[in-house]
């Protein structure tokens, strides 16, 4: 068999492709479902109820999709220039961390000024994180997957001996927890009386800066040049490293911020289990979005919502959880396979 | 126990020689994958199910080999998935790999779930037992290393041993290397690029899920969540630290363990109690990514790596 491209794919092609991508994942899904003993319709009723079913679910589901803009965001600017970030996850421990250290009586300032300065050396030491395996793959051409990958798990056993060591919660019981955070240093309520942060609300604030950045601004213009064909760039003249440099600066922030976010609007303080691989699932955020930072906010709510219903789903129909993931993982292949042949035509033979 | 006690110590090279097993297996099923033109980061996820199908086969009563065969074959069948996607379809290999671990490690947790219900400790199975090999087993030091095994290791370099010839004295092997250096060559030869990647993937793959079926069978008898652990990635470093050839990637898996082997022993030490015990941790880490950064100006990465190739195409 051979792909050939197709200059004007039909409307047909363009949206039926999809679609039957995301009717062959609910199928998939629904077969889990019946493995497990449950009625598929109602397996994915009870999802659906529990991610948006009423406005505590509803509230969970954007709680819950705040990390994951952020780290969609971080791969989505990454991904665009073909700089495989698969770290985020040790980006947001690194923002975390940052957050609790500043965030816990080393600075006493007002809350207005306070919080912007925790954020932004939050945002440096996640962009420090990444800085490393990128300065090792421009200058010793070391391939970064592997690199980031590599130290997502260092970075967890840093964490672990930091709980574990110098910044072990006195009063935490014997936990290996941080302490907690300042009143001053904690994201209010975006509406009050609602149980959702600021956080939230920087998400979309970042979103709508990446989008003036990858649309509006060379920077932009040059990180899809390099993500395109990076010889070709290099050949137009285009500072190929440095774009590189400055896309994982960027990258690496909007990670942090993840790890910043959870920890001071929602949990107040750093423990182990911060993130449930956030920093892994903001991949197939990021792909479900086609890595479009306002597609961002919307995949990162539906996988969010996927996850917070499948909890809600599992509790009462008694599918183990792990079936979110599944689908989500379908959704991934199937989505990148149903794009790919909206622009190509198979030929046999 | 200092240093020298350590190494001079015929249980510290067994279990050098143990922990090395697993990542040979799935070492060389990514080299062969790497070598016919295709990166495979389902390595992760593969080496779940494989630990998880393996153990499972073996608790529900059938026989060991059967378990390795289990765990192979579910190997296989993610191989076929990521080779279907990232050959003829030419997907990107970063995303379909990822993918690919993604989907087969919440398939594995699903599975254990769904079997297990209410588990809390997983259930142990009788593993494959060491055995010495006549004669060979008494050498001082080596003999305990290397031939007083369980079958499974044996198997291991027997695989090196293997894809080696193939690789080098076979058709089949230069065919398989050139999809990865030159495709089109290889379309020009009338042979077919995209059924010899496919085999790769789904062969390499398969060796992957038994590597990840040595941890289940061989070394803990019993299944874990996170007991990959980053393995598959280390194999992606030991590939590249290998320089792309079965007999250097096996000399750089037994070197990388025997680190980590003596990372644990050391921790038993004196210098134990006074450094963290996450800082050992991190050495098998840190060791991959200090290898990638030695080897990768030197390496001879196949050139068509990550290239798909579309006949008719140029």
């Amino acid at each position: 068999m051979r792909l050939e491209p197709i200059a004007n794919p039909t409307a047909l092609r363009l949206f039926g492709l999809p679609a039957a991508a995301l009717a062959l994942t609910v199928l998939i899904a629904s077969l889990l479902a019946l493995m497990a003993g449950a009625n598929p319709f109602d397996t994915l009723g009870l999802i659906v109820k529990g991610a948006a079913g009423s406005k505590f679910a509803l509230l969970e589901t954007l709680n819950r999709a705040t990390p994951l803009i952020f780290t969609g965001l971080a791969v989505a600017v990454a991904f665009r220039a073909r700089l495989w970030n698969i770290g985020a996850e040790a980006q947001l421990y690194a923002g975390a961390v940052v957050t609790v250290l500043l965030g816990t009586g080393a600075l006493t300032l007002p809350s207005p000024v306070l919080i912007p300065v925790i954020a932004l050396a939050a945002m440096l030491a996640g962009a420090l994180v990444l800085l490393g395996p990128v300065l090792l793959k421009t200058r010793a051409g070391v391939d970064e997957v592997v690199t980031t990958l590599l130290f997502n798990f260092i970075m967890l056993l840093f964490i672990s001996y930091l709980l574990e060591g110098p910044m072990k919660d006195p009063m935490g019981m014997g936990w290996p927890k941080s302490a907690s955070l300042e009143k001053a240093a904690r994201l209010p309520r975006l509406v009050e009386g609602l149980r959702l942060h600021w956080g939230f609300g920087l998400a979309l604030i970042a979103a709508a800066v990446v989008w003036v950045i990858q649309g509006r601004t060379t920077l932009g213009f040059e990180i899809r040049a390099v993500g395109l064909n990076i010889d070709a760039a290099r050949f137009a003249g285009i500072p190929v490293n440095r774009v590189l440099v400055k896309t994982a600066l960027l990258s690496g922030g909007l990670a942090a911020l993840a790890g910043f976010s959870e920890v001071a609007g929602l949990k107040g303080n750093l423990t182990l289990d911060l993130s449930p691989g956030y920093g892994y699932t903001g991949i197939i955020v990021a792909m479900l979005a086609l890595l479009n930072p306002l597609g961002v906010v919307v995949s990162a709510i539906f996988v969010a919502g996927v996850f917070v219903g499948a909890d809600s789903m599992s509790r009462a129909a008694g599918v183990p959880t792990y079936i979110a993931d599944i689908l989500l993982a379908t959704a991934l292949l199937t989505m990148v396979l149903a794009i790919r042949l909206t622009r190509v035509r198979i030929r046999w033979g | 126990m200092d240093l020298l006690d350590i190494l001079l110590s015929a249980s510290f090279w067994a279990a050098a020689v143990r922990i090395a097993s697993p990542l040979i297996f799935a070492t060389m099923g990514e080299l062969i994958c790497e070598r016919a033109g295709v990166l495979n980061l389902g390595i992760e996820g593969i080496m779940v199910i494989g630990a998880f199908c393996g153990w499972m086969t073996v608790y529900l009563g059938f026989g060991l080999w059967f378990g390795v065969a289990a765990a192979l074959a579910a190997g296989m069948v993610f191989g076929l998935l990521h080779g279907v996607l990232t050959v003829p379809f030419g997907l990107s290999q970063h995303v379909v790999g990822l993918g690919v671990t993604l989907l087969a490690t919440s398939v594995t947790y699903f599975a254990y779930r769904l079997s297990l219900p209410e588990v809390t400790i997983p259930p142990r199975i009788e593993p494959f037992q060491p055995y010495a090999i006549p004669v060979l087993s008494d050498i001082p030091l080596l003999g305990a290393a290397l031939f007083a095994q369980t079958p499974l290791t044996y198997l291991a370099f027997a695989t090196v041993l293997v894809v080696s010839v193939v690789l080098y004295r076979t058709p089949l092997g230069l065919a398989l290397r050139a999809a990865g250096e030159n495709p089109a060559s290889v379309a020009a030869q009338g042979l077919s690029v995209t059924a010899i990647r496919m085999g790769a993937v789904i062969v390499g793959s398969g060796l992957m899920a038994v590597g990840g079926a040595f941890l289940t069978m061989s070394a803990f008898s019993s299944f874990f969540f996170e007991m990959i652990n980053g393995r598959g990635w280390i194999c992606i470093a030991l590939v590249v630290f290998g320089a792309w050839k079965p007999g250097k990637a096996l000399l750089g898996a037994l070197l990388f363990a025997a680190f980590d082997a003596l990372q644990i022993r050391l921790q038993q030490t004196p210098l134990g109690a006074l450094v963290p015990y996450q800082i050992f941790l991190m050495v098998p880490y840190v060791l991959s990514i200090l290898a990638l950064v030695l080897m990768s100006r030197r390496a001879e990465i196949p050139a068509a790596l990550m290239v798909p190739f579309n006949k008719g195409e140029r």
